[in-house]
Parts: C-alpha cells; structure tokens; sequence
C-alpha cells in the first residue's frame, strides 16, 4: 500500500483557464523564439535530428548552439510523458504513487543546505533579578557533514507527515571529495530511512555507483525499475533559457536509464527572469517543457516530473526571497500549469527568508506550506527545517514543520456531515437539553480518541514562558534515540565490497562489531 | 465474582469513566458490560461494604486518574467522565453510608449569584466534587439570595459556593454573606468563591473563606479546611 499523502479535493487556484493557456502559448512562442542556448552537444544534436532549428555559435570559446523547438516537439513530448509515477522505497508501506491529474499532496524535505544549525539552551540569569533564570536558546551555525544527513535522514524516517526524503545537507566532511560524494550522500540516506530518497548528483560519473547500490538495496535491476527507490533532480536549464552542458549531460545519461527525475527550474523574478508574475510564468513553463521535451526524445516515456523553484527577488540584496508573497503565487501558478499537462508537480513551500527558528520563521512557512498545499502540489518539497533561503537546514525546525504539517493535514479532513450522523446528533441534542446541566462534555471522548478532533499544540509548556523550541529538541532527541531500520547486514557488505569510495563509518554494522 | 475481583473491576471502570453499561469509556470492548452504577448495586447486594467500595474501588481509581491527568495522558473530558461515574456511585451509597453511620465528605452548596447565567465552570465544579465524595446540591444559575439562605437553613451544607463570572455580578456576593451574618448563619458554613471575575483578594475584601481557580483547587481548599477542623 502506497502512502495516503493528502487528497486536496478543490485545489485553490489563482489562474482562469484563459491565463493558463496564454501562459502555455506564450511559452510556445518563447521556445520557438528565441528558443535556448544550448550548451550541450548531444542535446543540441538530439534536437536537430528532431527537426529544431539549431545553430552553430562560432567564435565562441565554449561550444554553444541556440535551440528553436517548435511546438509540435512539445506537445508531442508532453503526450509521451507518464502522467503517473511510482517513486519507490525500501519499506513498500512507504512508496508514493504521484498522479498528474490527481491533486494528491505528499511533502518531501529538501534541498541540499550548506549550513547545518544546531541549537543548544544556556541559561542567563536576570541582570535585575538575579533570582530569575531563564532558558535561551542559542543557534550556532557549522558546515554540514555526513553524521548529520544520517541523523537528518533518521529523524525524517520517524516524522510522520514526511513522506519522501531529499538530502537536507551538503555533506562536507574532509574525507569527501566530488568523486566519492554521490555514493556516501545516497548510502547516508538509504541506509537511515525506508522512504523514497531523492538527490542531485554530483559526478556524472558516480551515476552508474549510485543506480548499482539502488540495484543491490532493491533486489536487481528489473526489481529497481518496478520500485525505484531513488530518484533524481537535475536543473537542466538556467534562467533564463539555457541547456547547462554537464547537468543537462547527466539528465540524459538518467533519461536512457529509465529512472524517475525531476526537470526542475529556478528563475529568479527580477534579475534571471523578468519581475511580473506574467513574465516568469511564461518563462519558467518554457524552461521546464524544454527539459521534459528532451527527456521524451531522449527516451519517450520517461517518467519526468515538472519542477517548479520559482522564487522572487529581495530588493535590498537580490537575492532570493522565499518568504515574499510573489514566490507563493508563483509556487500555485506553476501548480496549475502542471496539471493542465497532466503532469506530477514538484512544488516548493515553506523555505523562509530569516536565519534561525523564530516568529518570522514560522509566519513566513506556514504561509507558504497551507496556500501551496491547497493548491494540491503532487511532491511538495523544501517543505521540512530550511532557512535563509535554502543556505540552513535546522533538524528542530524540521521537528516543528511536522507538527504544523500535522495540522494542515487535520484541517483537510473530510467534513462529516451526512444523514447518519444528523440523527446520531439529534438524540444527543434531546438527551441533553433534557438534564438539568445541559452540558455535552459526555459525548466529547469517543470523539477525542477517535482522532476526529485535533489535540493541543505538541510543544505548548507548563508556564506562561514560551518553552516551544525546548520541547521540540526534546522530541528531537527522542527520534534519535528511536532507532530505524537499516539496510540488512549481507546487503551492507555486498555495497560496501561492490561500490567504491564509501566511508568505512558509514558501515553500521562494523561499527558494531567493532564497539 | 468474588469480592476482590468485584472491587478490582469496580476501581477498572472509575478509571475507564463508564458510569452505566452503555458507556463507552476508553477500551471500547467494555461497551455493554456493566459500569460503576450497576456493579454498586451489585456489591451492595453482596452485603459488600459500601466503605470499602468507596476506599478500594472509587477513591483509588479516582487516585490514578489524578496521576494519569497529571501525566497528560487523560484530558479534562475523562476526568469528569470519571468524577461523574463516582459522583452517581455516591448517591446510591449515601443511604447506606447513613445507615451505617459513616460520616460522608461534607455538604456543598453551589449557585450562581443573581444576575449571572454563567454555569459550565460551575456545572464542571458540581462534578469534580461529587466525585470526590462530596454531597453537591446545585441550586443553578441566576439564584437570589434568599433561596441560598433558604437552602443553607433547610440542607444545613458544611460549605457554600459562589460563582460569579461578571464584574456586574460578583457583588452579589456581598450581599449573600451579610444576609448570611444577619440570619445566624455565617458560621455554620465556609464560603469559597469562584468565576473569571473574582480574584483571591477580592474573597479576602469580602469575607468569603477561600477563593478557587478550577475545580481541582476546590477540591484541595476542601481537603484543607477539612483537616483544619480535624476530620
Ligand atoms: C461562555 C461564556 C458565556 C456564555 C455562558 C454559557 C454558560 N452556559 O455558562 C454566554 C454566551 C451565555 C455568556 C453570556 C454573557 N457573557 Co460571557 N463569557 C463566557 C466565557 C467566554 C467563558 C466562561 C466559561 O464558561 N469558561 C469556562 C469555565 C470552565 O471556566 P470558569 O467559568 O472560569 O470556571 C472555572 C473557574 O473559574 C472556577 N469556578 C467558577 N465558578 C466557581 C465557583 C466555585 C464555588 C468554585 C470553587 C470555583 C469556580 O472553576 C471552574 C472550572 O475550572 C467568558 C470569558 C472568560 N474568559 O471567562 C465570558 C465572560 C465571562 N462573559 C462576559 C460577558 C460580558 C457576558 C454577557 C454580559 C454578554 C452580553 N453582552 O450579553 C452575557 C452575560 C449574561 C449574564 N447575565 O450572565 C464577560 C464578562 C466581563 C466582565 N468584566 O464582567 C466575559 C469575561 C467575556 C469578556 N472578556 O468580555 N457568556
């Protein structure tokens, strides 16, 4: 059995139907002219035997071509495209089954952060009243590692409302290198959770490491098409309009190899694309229907996602500003788009602007994450513990998302309203105004443990102080604690002898032998 | 079903807070088995000791709701499912607890002053306390104050309670204890007060005897007052 994920059965949506085909026309016209710069011989190569209009850049340094495709490519592409896709996972309980025409909402975490925040809760004592203590907590920033993407992945593994795990962190230690990254990143976080894991690469390179060890873990290679348990991300074209040549190489080494992947974009409203709504709409949709149109030539039927990392310029910095509430409208946007091509959306909610954990932490994701949720996004990501834009991941932030999750979840549920329960209400209703208290509380229990009504915010404290980030860690360090299911001894071996470059720590088992 | 295993299951059904067999209470697979009401009358028929039902069975079922609310494992709902279970317990023991001679937790009075239609904290009081033992009479909302010095004549209640949840209303209460000292019967009865308008101070301006923010302070303030008069 799949995961339930949350079934959105109105999908809030911003554009009229007329807005959403001028969008897609407007991508067709982009694509046609000026159509891309291509970076990449074997796509500007696949593109002309196709029939795309495609020329040489002489005198340039690097070899470039542009890349006019025309429409009938597209809308060739997007009928071959899969609009359903099995992304798999080591507990089968845990697969997800995403539905381009069906507003069926799983969230992922991700993406990949620089900057791991810990956080720890000295005491200061009162400078008036040195009688008075007080809990604060402190964040303290450092650079990602391995132990941390295991103990993020392990954490993941036991946050309910986690339904897929993307690497959180850049793992940095000394001991990685771009040749051995991918195969540690994607043991890290297969070996700690049984959800679907889903991550970059680095090295194209690495590629054939990372889908060997996916073979081993799923018993061989027809059973690792059947439940692919890993997946990947590539942001084959940079805003605005370009075929990056070494991603877009390693989309379609993916491509040929039959395994689901995510053509994502990234524009940024103000400096790579243009600042009205109207604009990087037709741009971002143009950028991701290249890709997807690619995959489908490159191998028609290739299970693609449409990724969508719309994001608006701040205007004090120019950097991103995942909190504004253009990126939201953004987000819904390229929701509705997806669906108008029946494709799964991979969406992103709940990156905030600010550095730590806090108030505006809180508004800014929650903001994002209730308004894009509704708009029924297949594959939600970003969604657990980022900050600053995408540059911090913070596992008790991550605790905390969860739990808002959580919420969102409970207030999607189904009304119950229907004739049996109207009768069941209308005898309680004459019991009760019949005694002299006229108090319903007796009928409240069955309800409460059915879990029909919500309970009280997980991390509320005892006194009037507000105790929420202290009682998050506390949890945290229960999840921890808790232990997950890793990959079986014989199997670790068999990927630890068959798979060069992995860290002989990462080896649970060896350790404890050794220990 | 011998007189341990009866008092066991007893204590089991105060802690799951099924009153009468219909009762769902926690575990859903007791729906229809008996509940506190019929298995009191089911040890009293078996000349069990209405003292020892209320020692063995209702007071520690109730000790381990306390703990197992305090550990945040029961809400308030459960809490007074319970209280109600042992507060209906009581009243069918209350003639053999006279007949036998035990004396009983002591007598309260509760209303809502003169003006004032606010009862659910009032009612959830009502319930705690019978619950605990104690002999509730609830007079109800709106009560002017010759009823409540009618009512503490005729029922001769060992405390009064006043709830009063409106800065307009809380005065009344004043007046019920000056009419009170006017007709002797200041004395005869403590007065606690309670309600979102008043205030421990404001109990202590008027001369009431305690002042009680929920129902689980009432419940220690009786407790207090009891030892304090050496029961
Ligand atoms: C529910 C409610 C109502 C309901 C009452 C329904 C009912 N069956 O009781 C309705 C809608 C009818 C109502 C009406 C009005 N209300 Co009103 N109401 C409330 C509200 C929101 C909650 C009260 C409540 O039930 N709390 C939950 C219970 C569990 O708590 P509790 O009552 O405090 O009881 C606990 C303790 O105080 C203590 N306790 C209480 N009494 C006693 C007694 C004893 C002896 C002991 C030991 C302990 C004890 O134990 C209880 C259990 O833990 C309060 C706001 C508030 N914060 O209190 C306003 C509030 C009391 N209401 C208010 C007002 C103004 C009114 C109206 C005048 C509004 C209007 N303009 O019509 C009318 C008054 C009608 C009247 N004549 O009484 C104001 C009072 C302001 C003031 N300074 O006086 C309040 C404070 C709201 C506000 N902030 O404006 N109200």
């Amino acid at each position: 059995m799949p995961r339930e994920g949350i079934l959105i059965k109105k999908p809030i949506e911003r554009l009229t139907g007329e807005q959403v085909q001028q969008i897609h026309d407007a991508s067709i016209t982009i694509l046609r002219d000026p159509g891309l710069l291509c970076f990449n011989r074997r796509a500007a190569e696949v593109f002309r035997s196709h029939g795309a209009e495609v020329g040489d850049i002489s005198g340039s340094s690097t070899p470039s071509w542009t890349v006019k495709i025309p429409g009938k490519l597209v809308t060739d592409a997007l009928d071959k495209a899969p609009s359903t896709i099995t992304l798999g996972a080591r507990n089968p309980d845990n697969v997800l089954v995403i539905k381009g025409d069906e507003p069926r909402v799983y969230y992922i975490t991700g993406s990949e952060t620089n900057t791991w925040l810990d956080v720890d809760f000295p005491a200061y004592v009162s400078k008036t009243d040195s009688s008075r203590e007080k809990r604060i907590p402190e964040f303290k920033p450092r650079r990602g590692t391995v132990a941390d993407l295991c103990a993020s992945a392990h954490v993941c593994e036991h946050l309910e409302t986690v339904d897929g795990y993307i690497r959180t962190v850049n793992i940095q230690d000394k001991e990685i290198n771009e040749t051995n990254k991918d195969v540690n990143k994607f043991f890290a976080c297969l070996n700690n959770t049984t959800k679907h894991v889903q991550s970059g690469l680095t090295k194209l390179a690495q590629l054939d490491n990372v889908v060997k060890m996916a073979e081993i873990i799923a018993g061989g290679k027809d059973k690792l098409q059947e439940n692919p348990l890993v997946s990947f991300i590539t942001c084959l074209v940079k805003s605005p309009l370009q075929f990056v040549d070494n991603t877009t190489e390693t989309f379609i080494e993916v491509c040929q190899r039959g395994l689901p992947v995510v053509v994502s974009s990234s524009p940024q409203a103000g400096t790579s694309a243009p600042i009205k709504e109207a604009g990087i709409m037709a741009q971002i949709n143009a950028e991701v229907l290249a890709g997807i149109t690619l995959g489908q030539l490159v191998n028609p039927g290739t299970p693609v996602l449409y990724g969508s990392v719309p994001v608006r310029a701040r205007m004090d910095t120019l950097g991103d500003s995942y909190g504004s509430i253009e990126t939201t409208q953004y987000n819904i946007d390229c929701v509705q788009m997806a669906r108008f091509y029946n494709l799964p959306n991979y969406s992103t909610s709940g990156v905030c602007d600010t550095k730590i954990p806090g108030q505006q932490s809180t508004v800014e994701r929650l903001f994002s994450d209730i308004l894009v949720t509704l708009s029924g996004p297949q594959f939600l990501h970003c969604a657990f513990g980022l900050l600053d834009c995408n540059a911090v991941f913070c596992l008790l932030q991550a605790v905390l998302d969860d739990a808002h999750f959580k919420m969102i979840k409970n207030f999607l549920r189904e009304p119950r309203i229907n004739e049996t329960e109207l009768a069941d209400i209308r005898k309680q209703i004459t019991d009760v105004v019949a005694t002299p208290q006229k108090m319903f509380i007796n009928y409240i229990r069955p309800v409460m443990r059915s879990g029909e009504i919500s309970l009280p915010y997980p991390f509320e404290g005892e006194g009037d102080d507000d105790d929420v980030f202290y009682l998050a860690n506390e949890r945290m360090k229960e999840l921890l604690a808790k232990p997950v299911e890793h990959i079986d001894e014989a199997t670790t071996q068999r990927i630890f002898n068959e798979i060069p470059g992995l860290l002989p720590g990462l080896n649970f088992y060896e350790r404890e032998n050794q220990s | 079903m011998s007189m341990a295993n009866l008092l066991e299951k007893l204590k089991e059904n105060v802690i799951q807070g099924r009153k009468t067999s219909e009762d769902i209470g926690i575990d859903e697979s007791l729906t229809g088995t008996p509940g506190v009401v019929e298995m009191v009358e089911e040890a009293l028929e078996a000349d069990i000791p209405a003292e020892e039902l209320i020692t063995s069975s209702l007071t520690a079922g109730m000790e381990v709701v306390g703990e197992k609310f305090s550990s945040k494992e029961y809400y308030i709902p459960d809490m007074l499912a319970s209280a109600d279970a042992v507060g209906a317990a009581m009243e069918i023991l209350k003639p053999h607890l006279e007949k036998a001679n035990v004396p009983t937790r002591g007598k309260i009075v509760l209303a809502t002053v003169k003006g004032d239609i606010h009862d659910i904290g009032k009612n959830i009081v009502a319930i705690l306390l019978k619950g605990a033992g104690y002999e509730v009479v609830d007079l109800g909302i709106d009560v002017p104050e010759d009823k409540i010095i009618e009512t503490v004549r005729s029922e001769k209640p060992d405390y009064l309670g006043l709830s009063a949840l409106l800065t307009t209303t809380m005065t009344e209460m004043p007046l019920v204890i000056k009419a009170l000292e006017e007709n002797s019967l200041r004395d005869s009865v403590k007065i606690l007060i309670g309600g979102a308008a008043v205030s421990e101070e404001y109990a202590m301006e008027i001369g009431a005897d305690a002042f009680c923010a929920d129902g689980f302070q009432a419940i220690k303030v009786l407790e207090e007052m009891e030892k304090a008069n050496g029961k």
